[in-house]
């Protein structure tokens, strides 16, 4: 299994890391708060951890610490624009259960 | 799901946690609102795609506000019912107001704020600013799927404490909360990241639709201080606009055109400017209502021909800040350009030969102000880690309050960075004194009578005590928006009383610039001033203190030696009403000495009775 990105989302995500003038690529992971349990982390990474495990996606380096891998292995990230807003999207295969407005989720 | 955006290292937010900021623009032409999203500073747009929201607020019959695009078609059709340019109005008086004859509104002249009278009532120009505020905030809560936790709002540099309070008004009455009020050139300074820039003085040149502003920044350990603003309140890309319509009419040798024909042809004016900006001509075609047909080419030598002198404006303006600042062109380190007019190729040439540099073009000039107020406003909600600065404003004049003999003794002293929270002790003048008058001042000057008075305020309820004992702290602090409140504290009994400075007028940039002068100029005069006051003062304090001894104690001097005492005191007190403080202050030291006897013998009285009656093992050392 791996964390791949949309070509969508890997075009975005160069583009912020361009604009932000620094980085090594982008961290994906969970924490356990929120009205389901966990809920999703999106950062940029300035510098890699020795246990993070690393992906490349359409040329972004993506780094997931272990534990949280277990819970998003196979995710894909997307970027979308839902009326006026747009952001990033994990579709996540591990997800049994997600609070409404989808900030966490259950697995 | 919800739509997530890239946090940085560590601060990702909890679920229904996110800081949603907003930095906005409200402009006396056009507003916008912007946001950091995953770390870049965006404008939002609204479902028709438009990143900028005409200033213009239509009150219609069936209580009903149109805003914006919508508001801005009435204008001509019902203009004592759509407001235009309101900003111009905030926190002004009916006086301020130059060209009220000119103007479609029915102005109500009320203490304070002038406000206008539509069909929907009496409006403050602060209603009004809500209302365009208020389509801002849901265009935001659309774009960003949540409630904002905030709001950076730009304002001129040269706006007062009025005009600012306005403006935080306006914001309150939309549902925002505020996090700072930030001076235009200042966002547009960070927009382009000036901020982490190397330390230096920076220019920002904005032409507006309707406006031309210079102001120059120094940059020094992270905060910006206004050095010099000026400008022209009645020039900006309207102007250019209305030169090609002229320009049109002379080549084609028309008669007086009527006003649909008018309004029409400054379009096709705007569209040829805008046109001309990366093209090398712009036809120009249209159909008059009377039949007659236009159709002419423009070249952009022609229009750099046609609006030399109106660039040449701006100039002015300019060799003024510059001089203000007592600057020279060798020390800008950078210029910045904002308005949409700046687009123009022959007005960056004009301010590049000028400068001897190129300027900051590359980001959209309609836009800069609103994308740094956005940065400001994500710093300030806190999605950015601690080793971020936060940009901090400064004071423009000291702030202070009067003290005996009508001086002026400054608690915060000018460009201190804001917030700033300064506290001083002051004690009572007479025994037994139980209230305290506090008049607080703005100015550079030494004396009251040459400072701006602010706002006055009592202390009641000292205990009474001898002169000098009560410590009374007093509190200045001055908030994030340059906004002051006073508090004073007797120390020991804990009674308090405090006031927050709202003036209806605050000072305008030209008077803080010339006060600021008289200052530098009257240093001398001044520091005169400064000692014969404090000499009358200690003259005053030495007179009391002995008339009161006398009532008590004057048992303990000979009739020859209350002669001396007195004669000498008269002596002062003649030499006190004159203005020679050198002589004051020998007459005190006379007389000090001259009571250096009595005082002696009154401690050996009241040492006496202290002991009197005491067994010596009683007494505690």
């Amino acid at each position: 299994m791996a964390i791949t990105l949309t070509e969508t989302a890997a075009s975005r995500v160069h583009k912020f890391l361009a604009n932000r003038g620094k980085g090594v690529g982008l961290r994906l992971g969970v924490k356990t708060t929120g009205c389901s349990g966990m809920a999703y982390t999106l950062e940029f990474v300035d510098e890699a951890n020795p246990e993070d495990v690393a992906f490349e996606s359409h040329g972004v380096k993506v780094l997931v610490d272990p534990k949280s891998l277990v819970y998003i292995d196979g995710t894909e990230l997307d970027f979308t624009k839902e009326g006026l807003n747009e952001g990033f999207k994990f579709i996540n295969p591990n997800v049994k259960d997600e609070c409404g407005c989808g900030e966490s989720f259950t697995v | 799901m919800a739509l997530l955006q890239i946090a940085e290292p560590g601060m990702s937010a909890a679920p229904h946690q996110h800081k949603l900021a907003v930095g906005i623009d409200l402009g006396t032409t056009n507003s916008l609102v912007a946001t950091v999203r995953s770390g870049m500073s965006t404008v939002l747009h609204d479902e028709q795609g438009h990143a900028l929201l005409p200033s213009v607020v239509h009150y219609l019959t069936d209580e009903q506000v149109e805003v914006g695009y919508k508001a801005q078609a009435q204008q001509s059709i019902d203009p004592q019912n759509t407001i235009v340019s309101v900003k111009r109005f905030m926190g002004r008086g009916l006086k301020d107001i130059a060209d009220v004859g000119h103007l479609p509104y029915h102005f109500v002249d009320t203490p304070g704020m002038v406000q206008l009278q539509t069909r929907a009532g009496i409006k403050s120009p602060v209603e009004v600013s809500a209302e365009i505020l208020k389509v801002l905030k849901a265009r935001a809560e659309k774009s960003l799927g949540g409630e904002l936790a905030g709001a950076v709002i730009t304002v001129p540099a040269y706006f007062d404490d009025a005009q600012r309070q306005a403006t935080k008004d306006a914001a309150r009455l939309a549902g925002l909360t505020v996090l700072r009020l930030l001076n235009e050139p200042t966002a547009a300074a960070v927009a382009y990241g000036l901020d982490n820039a190397s330390e230096g003085v920076y220019v920002i040149y904005d032409l507006g639709g309707g406006t031309f502003d210079i102001s120059i920044l120094r940059l020094s350990k992270g905060v910006f201080e206004v050095l010099a603003t000026n400008g022209d309140s009645a020039l900006g890309g309207d102007d250019f606009d209305r030169r090609i319509f002229c320009w049109v009419l002379e080549q084609t040798k028309l008669p007086p055109i009527n006003d649909k024909d008018t309004r029409m042809l400054l379009t096709k004016a705007r569209e040829a400017k805008e046109w001309l900006t990366d093209h090398a001509e712009a036809r120009i075609t249209s159909v008059l209502s009377t039949g007659d047909v236009i159709d002419i080419t423009l070249d952009s030598d022609t229009l750099t021909g046609l609006t030399q002198h109106l660039v040449s404006k701006t100039l002015s303006p300019t060799r003024k800040a510059l001089r203000d600042a007592g600057l020279g062109i060798e020390d800008i380190k950078g210029v910045v350009m904002v308005g949409g007019a700046t687009r123009m190729p022959q007005i960056r040439q004009a301010v590049a030969e000028f400068f001897g540099q190129a300027p900051l073009t590359n980001l959209d000039p309609d836009k800069v102000v609103a994308l740094g107020a956005a940065i400001q406003a994500n710093v300030l909600a806190g999605n950015r880690s601690e080793e971020d600065l936060l940009l901090l404003d400064v004071i423009p004049l000291s702030l202070g309050l009067e003290t005996m003999g009508g001086l002026v003794e400054k608690v915060i002293p000018r460009n201190s960075t804001l917030p700033v929270a300064r506290a001083q002790d002051f004690t009572t003048f007479k025994d037994g004194q139980t209230a305290m008058s506090i008049h607080v001042v703005q100015g550079e000057r030494e004396l009251v009578s040459d400072c701006r008075s602010l706002a006055r305020f009592e202390l009641r309820g000292i205990p009474p005590m001898a002169a000098g004992a009560a410590r009374i702290r007093v509190t200045f602090q001055v908030d994030a928006d340059g906004l002051l409140s006073v508090t004073a504290r007797e120390q020991t009994s804990g009674v308090e009383a405090n006031i927050v400075v709202k003036p209806s007028y605050g000072l305008s940039e030209d008077e803080i610039t010339s006060m600021l002068q008289a200052s530098f100029n009257s240093a001398e005069i001044d520091k005169q001033a400064r000692a014969l006051r404090e000499a009358q003062v200690d003259a005053q304090r030495l007179l009391e203190a002995i008339v009161a001894a006398l009532q008590k104690d004057s048992a303990l001097l000979d009739a020859d030696e209350l002669k001396a005492i007195e004669s000498q005191m008269l002596a002062l007190a003649e030499l006190a009403q004159g203005t020679d403080s050198q002589a004051i202050l020998k007459a005190i030291d006379t007389l000090n000495h001259a009571t250096e006897t009595f005082a002696a013998r009154r401690m050996d009285a009241s040492v006496k009775q202290a002991l009197a009656g005491q067994n010596l093992n009683t007494l505690e050392f």
